[in-house]
């Protein structure tokens, strides 16, 4: 079904006063009921719809109302679905790749930004926003030496309350500085520590020079993870040295490096929080369809499927159920609660993107790493 | 003899401490308890103009601080319970959930409903017995603790009680507020306050209603990872005895899911679980209910709107 605007729009007459009328005011994409339509209003040779929702084709043309240059395309959209993309406008020829210019929603990363479409009960969560009453901890930025690594830098994060008299739990997250600056980690440490359900706690932030390198089952990037980044924390900041009060964290490959870690120091960290991990892996044969990049990364999934064993207490796990790696995520889950660990698995109508992940961390960290809030009854 | 216990709702911005107060005749000193507050106990400047009575802050919070900076070895003793409590508590709450999961699975299965609502009375039971043991279990931890220890014999704290002792003898009752109730009932206990109030009424809200029922039981039907099941922190103080207390029920307790009060409450029987919101008021007096306006759930899975303290 199209958006009934447009219907009333393609009923003509599609005078110049018809197409001002049928944008004055309103809203793109148009969202009605689980239909949601794309429009783009200019002169061009063909306009395509590119998004990342695995499932669907990847690029969908969208439709000219003749006399126009108003262009639609409706698709059918789950509720509570976000999606992100971009509209491919062709001139002469050649293609370009753009924001939707009807739509204000955008979403960040570091390849540049998206459009981003709400689907029927998709609300943005109000706890990622600043809010003036939750008193903002207080982020640094140091370096210290590693033995593994060198000289590397660390964005280290107190809470609010911080006293030196108390011991926190420690969180180390990888890609910590895109987790800040996409994923608005500051606000939702600050909102979450505040209302008491996430524990006030030291946060560090950990950011690869070559990610796709380290955080791929490397044998180094776990040392370093455990032997030199938790040691100096312990050393310089009030923290909890015991796997309880120890979490994991990343997203896409970033997940793969906490898992490995986990898996090469068991009992370390007896917290995980995996988002969206790249844990691809083969049933036969060593090759993954993915490509070379992942080889090692199939290697050492094939290890863990082949004698999963326990090596954290309690790991939360979520992925988009638009993403292509649902099916490993999936797959994931029976084999860590196989081993007794305490697993909590979460998805949601997203992608493989940072406000994917922005969106679980108030259910992920609430559950790995639970504030007060049980306990305090004002 | 056992104090007159009145049990409040949260007090938020519009406190009726006072009014309470008031109704009790009294209008000469009282002691205040705000430990649940933590690290805030001291800012009770709202408290002090809402009850309006000459007030004495117990300052327990403060007091268990020093007790700890001073008295090492004792401290690291105390560490090392709480940390068992903790494992203890997370122990239990595994077996909860699985027990929660498999009475889930059992529901579900395609016998006769006779058969199905013996079962799920096996379920209720099944958590019945789990809740008991961890309240035995914490026991056994405090008891073994107290006997190696000897809290109230350690200069450290003996001090704070014989100081807390001369004031509350000045005092006509002792207010206890609303905070976190782990850390609230913890002060409590070491410094032995209620054994200090000697028969004067004791007026609590929020946590420090919880902290003086028999059963301290934590309960949160929206917490932000989902769901939970409602779990037994550890015993009470018992002075008002034969009650579970579930403080802010408008923001916490899914109070038109029938089957979940129905069992919550069969799972605590034979206490009465009330519900406390802001302006409710339990009066107990020698452990017996005598007045209410209250919340009461019920086994059938009613909510009684205005119950008034006579007996389900």
């Amino acid at each position: 079904m199209t958006a009934r605007a447009i219907v009333e729009l393609e009923a003509g007459p599609r005078t110049p006063q018809d197409v001002e009328a049928f944008f004055k005011g309103r809203e793109f994409p148009i969202v009605e009921g689980k239909e949601i339509s794309f429009v783009y209003r200019g002169g061009a040779e063909a306009v395509h719809l590119k998004h990342w929702v695995f499932g669907l084709p990847s690029s969908q043309s969208l439709t000219r109302i003749d006399g126009t240059e108003v262009w639609h395309l409706t698709l059918a959209l789950p509720a509570n679905s976000r999606v992100e993309y971009k509209l491919e406008v062709v001139r002469e020829g050649n293609g370009q790749w753009m924001r939707d210019p009807l739509n204000p929603n955008a979403a960040h990363d570091p390849f540049g930004a998206n459009s981003v479409a709400h689907g029927l009960g998709y609300a943005v969560p109000p706890w990622i926003h600043h809010d003036p009453a939750a008193k903002p901890g207080k982020l640094d930025e140091i370096t210290f030496d590693s033995k593994t690594f060198g000289r590397r830098g660390l964005g280290v994060y107190v809470p609010a309350r911080f006293s030196r008299k108390r011991r926190y739990p420690l969180l180390v997250v990888h890609d910590g500085h895109d987790y800040l600056r996409y994923a608005s980690l500051g606000n939702i440490l600050d909102n979450l520590m505040h209302r008491l359900e996430v524990a006030d706690a030291i946060v560090v932030l950990t950011s690869s020079p070559d990610r796709l390198l380290e955080y791929a089952d490397h044998e180094r990037h776990a040392r370093f993870i455990v032997e030199d980044l938790v040691p100096f924390v312990e050393r310089v900041f009030p923290v909890e040295a015991r796997p309880q009060s120890r979490c994991l964290m990343g997203a896409s490959f970033g997940a793969v490096a906490s898992l490995s870690t986990a898996i090469r120091y068991p009992g370390v960290f007896g917290r995980l929080l995996l988002q969206s991990g790249s844990f691809a892996f083969t049933d036969i044969g060593d090759r993954n369809h993915r490509g070379p990049l992942f080889d090692p990364v199939v290697a050492f999934m094939n290890r863990f499927r082949a004698d999963p064993t326990p090596i954290s207490e309690r790991v939360f796990v979520s992925c988009g159920m638009y993403e292509s790696l649902i099916y490993e995520n999936r797959s994931l889950v029976p084999l860590l609660l196989s081993t007794g660990m305490d697993v909590r698995y979460v998805e949601a109508r997203d992608g493989h993107n940072w406000e994917n992940w922005r969106d679980r961390l108030r259910e992920g960290l609430s559950w790995l790493m639970p504030g007060p809030f049980l306990h305090v009854y004002e | 003899m056992a104090p007159t216990v009145v049990l409040l709702g949260p007090q938020g911005d519009a406190p009726d401490v006072g009014k309470v107060l008031a109704e009790l005749g009294i209008r000469g000193r009282v002691g205040l308890v705000s430990a649940g507050y933590q690290a805030e106990e001291a800012d009770d400047g709202a408290l002090r103009a809402a009850m309006a009575v000459p007030m004495f802050s117990l300052r327990l919070h403060a007091r268990a601080i020093e007790v700890f900076a001073h008295d090492l070895e004792f401290a690291a003793a105390y560490q090392a319970r709480q940390l068992q409590l903790r494992n203890l508590q997370s122990f239990y709450r595994i077996r909860l959930d699985k027990m929660d999961e498999a009475a889930r699975m059992i529901s579900v299965r395609y016998v006769e409903p006779e058969l199905l609502a013996q079962e799920d009375d096996e379920s209720v039971d099944a958590l019945r017995r789990l809740d008991a043991s961890h309240v035995r279990r914490c026991a056994e931890v405090h008891t073994g603790f107290d006997a190696r220890w000897q809290p109230g014999d350690r200069p450290s704290i003996a001090k704070h009680r014989e100081a807390l002792r001369a004031e509350l003898g000045n005092c006509e009752a002792l207010v206890i507020t609303g905070g976190h109730v782990a850390s609230l009932l913890n002060r409590l206990v070491l410094f032995d306050a209620l054994g200090l109030v000697h028969g004067k009424p004791v007026i609590a809200w929020s946590a420090g209603a919880m902290a003086l029922t028999d059963r301290i039981v934590l309960f949160h039907d929206y917490p932000p990872y989902g769901s939970d099941i409602a779990q037994v922190l550890d015993a009470g103080l018992g002075l008002a005895p034969g009650l579970v207390v579930l403080p802010d029920p408008r923001r916490r307790i899914r109070i038109d899911n029938r089957e979940g009060i129905s069992r919550f409450a069969r799972r605590v029987r034979p206490a009465t679980c009330v519900a406390l919101d802001h302006g409710a008021r339990v009066v107990v007096e020698r452990g017996v209910v005598t007045r209410a306006h209250a919340l009461r759930l019920d086994i059938s899975g009613d909510v009684e709107q205005a119950w008034s303290g006579a007996s389900p």
